[in-house]
């Protein structure tokens, strides 16, 4: 069963976090993606450009609109994710509490819904 | 061989009562679903009463409930094969061949199964616990909501979307691991404490109490106990047990109930209130205790005294102090104001239960009009007692409760100037 792991946490934090902070915080990503690589539980995973970037599509009365910035404003922003293999949610559950971010910000869990070939 | 088919269908029914929730557990595993589950459950007990009116009741219902369940969801799954071309390795998984033998002690490691599973973390506080009492416990949906103080459609609702959520994010159906046990313990004990109390103090129906809820609470906190012995997992087994051991003694022969102070207490489970002294002794001496621990202990001291005037009341109001410090409810500070009382008389407690009536909190709490009209009547408050017993009955949901407050009603009419 496939899980999709949002990654949310404080941009603004994470930009203010000195250099050495910022490279340790990716090497730990770097080794938790290698490590799901290895267990075969990696199907995909992104890091997302800051949420300033985002663009909102909307239709509505037949046109296009477009709104600049993330369909919510929350506190924390999505940042990426992992989609992962898991047995069930208490393994996906298990990896997710691994992401780094887990300790600072949160992981959305959500199973992908699966449609027979 | 000829069997009366009416009493088939009571030892059917005795049997339902006694197997049902052991049978769904093991069904829930071996059928992958807990709808499916439900389903075949259905089917089994009515093939059961069927077939047992020809053949007798077998040596041994719940291997037969659980192998006829089983058979007919296999048979219901080929059947909506047919019509609908369902992925066929799925009636693999189903297929009888394939199944794991099933044996005493997996069936009972069923019951922790599906009790771990709704009360996973992943489901809401308030599905975890209705989700336990439905299928642990096979409450009525009726029973739960009346727990709950909502209406019946709400806790449907809510139990649905509880059991599509463990199909749907697939919520796996095993005890976890002894990592993750203690955190997912507390949910349980929590679960649990209310299936107890939904049996100590049955909340509708004819009886005051409903022993085989109690015993299925005291039942799932003894295998807890086995599994993970924890100072509060002892605590809440100990409570249970120190409540439960005064069950002779709550009611008359004719089901009337009988509070505390009047209780024969001769008649407590001497054995029943060993066994949890012991363990509360073993909870406290841990040091890791908590609210469990502390309500056990406070059901301690009411057993070792010989009557409620010899009580040492100082100490079960230090020791509620101690739990409104864990754990501030209005429920507990109301048992507090109960236990002032009567250490300071019933003045003092009065005006600590009208303190919490007046913040609004406990309105609808039936216990919290039924100790202020009993302190109104110690003080001679005619009036008040009336008004707070007439508030009570009107939320009174089971029987015995209100021919008690209508007895009680009744006197206090009678000494009336009116």
């Amino acid at each position: 069963m496939k899980y999709l792991c949002m990654i949310y946490d404080d941009e603004q934090a994470w930009q203010k976090f000195p250099k050495d902070v910022q490279d340790g915080y990716m090497r730990e990503y770097m080794a938790f993606t290698d490590s799901i690589k290895k267990s075969g539980q990696h199907v995909g995973s992104n890091q997302l450009q800051p949420s300033h970037t985002a663009t909102t599509v909307r239709i509505r009365n037949g046109k296009v609109s477009t709104t600049d910035g993330p369909f919510v404003e929350t506190k924390e922003q999505l940042g990426g994710y992992y989609l992962i293999e898991a047995k069930d949610l208490n393994d996906a559950i298990q990896v997710a509490s691994r992401i780094p971010s887990a300790r600072s910000g949160a992981i959305e869990v959500r199973p992908i819904v699966e449609r027979p070939a | 061989m000829q069997h009366d088919p009416a009493h088939v269908r009571d030892q059917v029914d005795a049997i339902y009562r006694t197997e049902s929730r052991h049978v769904l557990a093991t069904l829930i595993r071996l059928l992958g679903d807990f709808d499916i589950a439900e389903e075949a459950l259905h089917d089994a007990f009515a093939a059961a009463v069927e077939q047992w009116a020809e053949e007798g009741v077998p040596a041994n219902p719940r291997s037969w409930l659980i192998s006829t369940g089983r058979f007919k969801a296999i048979d219901r799954a080929r059947r909506s094969a047919r019509f609908e071309s369902v992925d066929s390795s799925s009636l693999d998984s189903l297929s009888p061949l394939t199944v794991p033998e099933y044996n005493v002690d997996e069936v009972e490691d069923d019951r922790l199964r599906l009790i771990f599973t709704c009360c996973h973390p992943a489901l809401s506080p308030d599905s975890q616990i209705a989700l336990t009492l439905r299928e642990v416990c096979g409450l009525t949906t009726e029973e739960v909501a009346n727990a709950f103080l909502m209406p019946p459609p709400t806790l449907a609702q809510r139990i649905v979307r509880a059991k599509s959520k463990i199909r749907d994010a697939r919520i796996p159906y095993e005890v976890p691991s002894r990592a993750d046990l203690p955190e997912r313990l507390e949910t349980v004990l929590h679960v649990i404490y209310l299936v107890f109390n939904e049996g100590y103090f049955a909340s509708v129906g004819d009886s005051l109490t409903r022993t085989d809820l109690s015993g299925e609470a005291i039942r799932l906190g003894r295998l807890l106990v086995d599994l993970l012995p924890e100072p509060e997992a002892l605590g809440l087994l100990a409570l249970m047990l120190l409540l439960d051991a005064r069950r002779a003694g709550r009611a008359t022969a004719e089901g009337e109930m009988i509070l505390l102070e009047d209780q024969d207490r001769s008649s407590w489970n001497r054995a029943q209130i060993d066994e949890g002294t012991e363990l509360v002794e073993r909870a406290l001496h841990s040091r890791r205790f908590g609210p469990y621990t502390l309500q056990a202990s406070i059901a301690a001291v009411h057993a070792e005294a010989r009557d409620a005037a010899s009580t040492d009341w100082a100490q079960i109001v230090a020791l509620y102090e101690v739990l409104l410090r864990a754990d501030s409810s209005p429920v507990i500070e109301l048992n507090r104001a109960a236990a002032v009382a009567m250490r300071d008389g019933p003045a003092v407690g009065l005006s600590l239960i009208d303190a919490i009536l007046v913040r609004g909190d406990l309105t609808e709490y039936l216990p919290a009009h039924v100790a202020r009209a009993d302190l109104c009547r110690r003080l001679g408050l005619t009036a008040d007692s009336i008004a707070s017993y007439e508030r009570a009955l009107a939320l009174a949901r089971q029987e015995p409760e209100k021919r008690f407050i209508t007895q009680r009603l009744r006197q206090l009419r009678a000494t009336s100037p009116r």
